[in-house]
This record gives structure tokens, sequence and C-alpha cells, in this order.
């Protein structure tokens, strides 16, 4: 534990050190502060779902983008080795790695907020709805990730990382939007696997355990295979 | 201390450690030889465990390298080919980090830290980002790191490679050091560093060990046919002649007139023979001037050459 907080410090830091950290979280910012207002005083009510919808979106880019040189970097670079030869498991290290983009990511997703305060200006926003909003975001901010994660295990190539990242994310993020093409029993299959079908489930304000189980899985399952990606250059 | 019993790797299909075994007791300076791509890098990295064995077993201080890795890793300190270092940390952090990466670090440890980063000569750049050092700092960064927690085990894959020569032989007084109470891996294939620092040698070629000894024991076991070569003046031809004739000369396998009435000769002798003596009293008793007379032995480059080309 203590060596994974060692580890998620260092590359949370690395982020502020270059440029990444502060360019991405402008952009994203700006972007969705610019998208979320430009329609909030036409339709004029106050909520935040329009700015939920925004953010899922930009997350496409955004999460490939903090995620892509985690571990391919450490790849090109050479440096995999001695961090796979000190004393820690490689799912440590994954952990850590993980953590420190979540960070990152949960301050970004916490600046948004925000406009939580011009909407109250507005009217009376349902803060439950907020809340569990940004529950749904987080959660899928974290599937996100762990993809990004596995991506950038797969490759010395931070662009490659990025790309399959993004297609397979993109993949996940469209499903429900085209399941009327889909024979009704598919359709109820790649429905569950869709992480917006869940996130508008909890975003309504119901906070169902099968909905947090599907993103505790599904981050638990590309961590994993992130892990296994790693591992797999032992034997190679 | 660390035991390879059988050890075999294979990459795919391609063969890259065949069958090794051998032992290294504690306190030696073991000089790991070797041509490149010949299964040096790939052994350290299963001892290391960064790579797994196709087959054989690797034990570092009775652990096993595959099932108790982290024993055998924290035991260790590494630094591997290049120096791969965290280009955008500055040095202290980037050693501190090594440093609580690998142990729990207490209030001593300070200590620790400023003691390695004198030993390493790295003062006058620790606030210094890694990726704007030159190659020989960012060495002994990689140097610091493998030695930070005071580990039983030095491995240090070309640790020389890209310093300067004074840098070179601070380096290698330091592994020299460090060998006296610790047991140090060093892969390389400059031989007179082999030479300097090492106390056992061990030349790997095509993933097989094709020697293994001291470095004066594997000189003496190839020492085989020496060479004398000698500058004579003055009844130089009469010489030559009776010179093939000295117990203990082979044959002569070279000769050459510098300018008239000067030769240079070359002598093979026979194995275990020292004909010095006899060739001086030739000179003598043959009216000669004996200008020059040395002895070459065998190095452990020769060695080297020898035991690593491939045969055609």
């Amino acid at each position: 534990m203590r060596q994974i907080m060692v580890l998620a410090r260092r590359e949370f830091k690395s982020y502020f050190d270059s440029p990444v950290a502060y360019v991405v979280m402008t952009i994203f910012l700006l972007i969705s502060g610019w998208q979320f207002s430009s329609t909030l005083f036409l339709t004029n009510t106050p909520e935040l779902r329009g700015l939920f919808n925004i953010i899922r979106f930009i997350l496409l880019f955004f999460i490939p983008a903090v995620s892509m040189r985690l571990i391919s970097e450490e790849r090109r670079l050479g440096t995999i080795e001695l961090l796979m030869t000190l004393p820690v498991r490689d799912w440590q290290i994954v952990i850590g790695k993980f953590l420190a983009a979540y960070m990152l990511i949960i301050i970004t997703l916490l600046l948004t907020m925000i406009h939580f305060v011009t909407v109250s200006f507005l009217g009376d926003p349902d803060i439950g709805a907020t809340l569990s909003g940004y529950l749904g975001l987080i959660l899928i901010v974290g599937v996100y990730l762990s993809i990004g994660i596995f991506t950038s295990a797969l490759t010395q190539n931070q662009i490659v990382a990025f790309i399959l990242a993004f297609v397979i994310i993109f993949v996940f993020y469209i499903i429900d939007k085209i399941i009327i093409f889909f024979p009704g029993f598919i359709a109820g299959i790649l429905e569950f696997l869709s992480t917006d079908y869940h996130f508008n489930n909890i975003s309504r304000g119901v906070v169902d355990s099968r909905d947090i189980i599907y993103f505790l899985s599904m981050i638990f399952f590309f961590l994993f295979l992130a892990v296994q990606t790693i591992e797999s250059r032992k034997w190679k | 201390m660390i035991s390879i019993q059988n050890l075999t790797k294979y990459y795919g299909t391609a063969l890259a450690v065949d069958n090794i075994s051998f032992e290294i007791e504690k306190g030696t300076v073991l000089g790991f030889l070797g041509p490149n791509g010949a299964g040096k890098t790939t052994t350290v990295r299963i001892i290391t465990s960064y790579l797994s064995p196709s087959s054989g077993r690797v034990t570092v201080d009775n652990f096993d390298v595959q099932t108790e890795s982290l024993e055998v890793r924290r035991r260790i300190g590494y630094l591997p080919e290049n120096a791969p270092l965290y280009l955008d940390m500055n040095v202290i952090e980037y050693i501190k980090f090594m440093q609580s990466m690998r142990m729990e670090v207490s209030s001593t440890d300070g200590r620790r830290l400023k003691e390695v980063i004198g030993l390493c000569g790295l003062d006058g750049v620790i606030h210094k980002n890694i990726g704007e050092l030159s190659k020989g700092y960012r060495q002994r960064v990689g140097l610091a790191q493998a030695m930070i927690h005071d580990p039983e085990i030095l491995i240090l894959d070309e640790p020389t490679a890209g310093l300067d020569p004074n840098q070179i032989i601070e380096i290698r007084n330091l592994i020299k050091e460090l060998g006296e109470e610790k047991t140090v891996i060093l892969c390389t294939h400059i031989l007179p560093e082999v030479e300097a620092t090492c106390n056992r040698v061990l030349i790997i070629s095509e993933g097989k060990i094709v020697a293994d000894g001291t470095p004066s024991q594997l000189q003496s076991s190839f020492e085989g046919r020496g060479t004398i070569v000698i500058q004579i003046k003055n009844n130089c031809e009469s010489f030559i002649e009776k010179v093939a004739g000295v117990p203990g000369v082979e044959r002569i396998t070279a000769s050459g007139k510098i300018t008239e009435g000067l030769f240079n000769i070359s002598l093979e002798t026979v194995k275990g023979t020292d004909p010095r003596e006899d060739i001086f009293n030739l000179c003598r008793d043959n009216d000669s001037v004996l200008l020059e007379m040395k002895r070459e032995e065998t190095s452990l480059e020769d060695i080297f050459r020898k035991l690593t080309r491939k045969e055609s």
C-alpha cells in the first residue's frame, strides 16, 4: 500500500511537472463550459444534465490523453525494467498509476462544479441529482481509465495507446445509442454492457448495486488485463 | 549467494541462454563477459526476475526468483543497460523515490542518501533534471539508485559505458570497494575493466558458458604458446639460424630486416618454458647485440577472442 502511494504521488506530480495537466485541464474546462453555457440560457432550466452529457463526450478524448503515457512511456524509455525489478508487485504498479490519473481527472471534474453555482442563480437545482451525476461520472472515468491503462501497456507508442483506448471506449459509449438496430435479446445484453446506460440509471438518483457492480467489475477487468499484459513480458 | 541451475531461456523459438549452471559466492566480484547478444543481459534479467526462465532454477540467497521474487528483489540493486531513468525528475527526487519504493524510509535514511550521493559524485547536480545530465552522470545516478538500499547484491550492466577515463577509474574503484563486502555481477565487454576489478570471470558465448575462473587461472590455462619478440644487431643471419635450436623455442614466426644489421624476430615458445635466458646467452656467444626482448603473455582479450569467435 505504501509503495502504491509513493508511485501514485510520483505519477501525479509528473503530470504537473510537464504542461500535460495544465493543458488538458484547461481545454477540458473550456470546452465543457462553452458547450454547456451555449445552450443553458436557451433551455433556461436549472439542471446539470446537459453538462454531464457534454462531459461524457469530452471524456472520450480526454481520458486516453491522460492515460496514454502511463505505461507505454516506461516501455519506450526502458524504465519499466527498473520499475518491474523493484520489490513491488506488478498489480501494485498498475494501481498506483491508475490512482494518479484518477486523482487528476477527479480534480478536473470537481472544477466543473463551478457550473452548479451558475445554475443556482437560475433556480433551484436538484442537489441529489447533481451528486449522483458526479458519482456516475467518477465511475465512468474509472472504467475509461482502466481501458486507457490497458492499451498503454500494450504498446511503446503513446499515439497507438491513445487510438486504441479511444476506439474501445467509444464502443462502450456508443452501444446504447445503436441498440435499436439489434434484435431484442442481443439488445438487452448490449445495453447492459453500455457505460451510458448505467450512468443514466445512477444519474437519475437511483444508486442501484447492479450499476455499481457493473462499473467496478469493468474497472477490475481492464486493470486485470493491464497487469496480465505487463506480466506477459516474462514469457515472450 | 546466487545459484543458477540448468537455466534455459527461449525468446519465441530463438535460444538465448542454453542450459547454463553456476554459483556465485558472497563477496565475489564476477565479471560477466560475452559478445553482444551472447545472453548476458537475458541471464541478468532472469536473476532480477524481470524475465522468467523457460526452464531451470535460479535462487538468490535461497529464495527462488519465480516464487519468492519480492524477497529476491529486496536483496538486489540493479543498474540495467543504458541506465534507463525518468528524465523529467531531478536527481535527488529520483533517488528518494527509488529509496522509498525499495524500503520503508526511516529518519536515519537521509544519511544513507547523502552518503550515496557522495560516493557516486553527484553532489553538484542533485537539483538538476536527469534529462539535462550527460551520459556519465546518468550512469552515476543509475548506480546511486542501485546502491541506495545497501543491497547485498549489485548487478551492473555495463556501468562504465559512456564515461570518460577519469570517471571510469572512479567507478571501478567504487566497484572494487563495494566488492569487499558485497556480491557484484559486472556485465561488460570491456576487458581491462574485468582485469582491474573482478576476482572471477565468466565468459558466455551464444548462450553457453565457455570459461569460468579467476583472471589469472584463465590466463594460465590459455597461456599455451607464448610469444617472444626480440630485436638484435650484428651477426643477425647466423643468430637466426642458431636461435631455432635453443631449447624451448618452437619456431620462428617472423623475422624482418629493419636496416642493415638490425633485425626484429618473433619466436613462439613451447608451453610452460621460458627460453629468454638462453636467448640472451646465445646473443653473447654470437656477438650479437640484444636491443630488445619482450615476452607477450596471453591477455584476457586473447582468451575472449579465442573463445567467442564464431566458428565459420
